[in-house]
């Protein structure tokens, strides 16, 4: 069995393995708190980290990422590539290298 | 500005999903709609809807690809007026886009498209040009 000793762990880096880099694209009412792009960049090996990654990059995106107790928020669906990931472990999807992510508010009503 | 196409094609999608509401979505170029896409009616029911995912991401990747913009989504009121609901102000999206709510109530459907900015609703006029020029595509 390969071991190997790891130190300092950045926050970003999921302790079963290295954070990669994913692309985020996100919806037109999310981008005027990321700058105002369309795409942005972040880590992770998971979507849990890839979003614990774009908050501390843009912090406004919180509120529309995540509910106060830390879960996904229910009005917004999220595919990594072209799965839905309600059905991947929701913030526990696991996200590869060179993965999209795609950001879309629920269009709902009644 | 919305070809009578693709109003025609709006208020088909409705009327096959009765008894159940009935939804799409809106690609297009500023305030002219060049595209409709229907969705499936994820919640199955006769008095609310949620585009299905899927389709919702679907729908995005061909507006990109056409070289469109999603600007709204439409559904159906199956027995109630074509004006957006206490949920419909609720669950607007996005601020920016157009709403569009096709009314069965009557025996004629009844078309009527809204802006919902910080919950006020103001209606906005459906134009249907005898003549639309084609819509931009890259």
């Amino acid at each position: 069995m390969v071991t190997r000793e790891v130190g300092f762990i950045p926050s970003h880096v999921s302790q079963w393995g290295d954070a990669v880099p994913v692309e985020v694209r996100l919806p037109n009412i999310l981008r005027p708190v990321a700058s105002g792009e369309a795409c942005v960049k972040a880590e992770g090996t998971t979507v849990r980290d890839v979003f614990d990654d774009l908050v501390r990059r843009y912090p406004g995106l919180r509120p529309s990422l995540l509910t106060p107790e830390g879960e996904m928020h229910r009005h917004l669906n999220v595919f990594v590539n072209d799965d839905d990931v309600r059905y991947l472990g929701k913030l526990e999807a696991k996200v590869g290298e060179a993965d999209t992510l795609t950001l879309m508010p629920a269009v709902a009503g009644g | 500005m919305v070809p009578r196409s693709l109003w025609d094609k709006m208020v088909a999608h409705c009327l096959d999903g009765l008894p159940l509401e009935a939804c799409g979505l809106l690609a297009g170029q500023g305030e002219q709609v060049c595209e409709a896409y229907p969705a499936t009616n994820a919640a199955r029911s006769a008095r609310v809807y949620t585009v299905e995912p899927r389709d919702l991401l679907i729908a995005d990747r061909a507006a990109e690809a056409a070289g469109l913009s999603l600007i709204g989504a439409w559904h159906s009121h199956t027995h109630s007026p074509a004006y957006p609901s206490p949920t419909d102000v609720v669950q607007a999206p996005d601020p920016d886009w157009h709403y569009v709510i096709v009314s069965l109530s009557d025996l004629e459907p009844v078309v009527r498209s809204y802006r919902v900015v910080a919950g006020a609703v103001q209606e906005e006029p459906v134009v249907l040009p005898a003549w639309l020029p084609e819509c931009l595509q890259w």
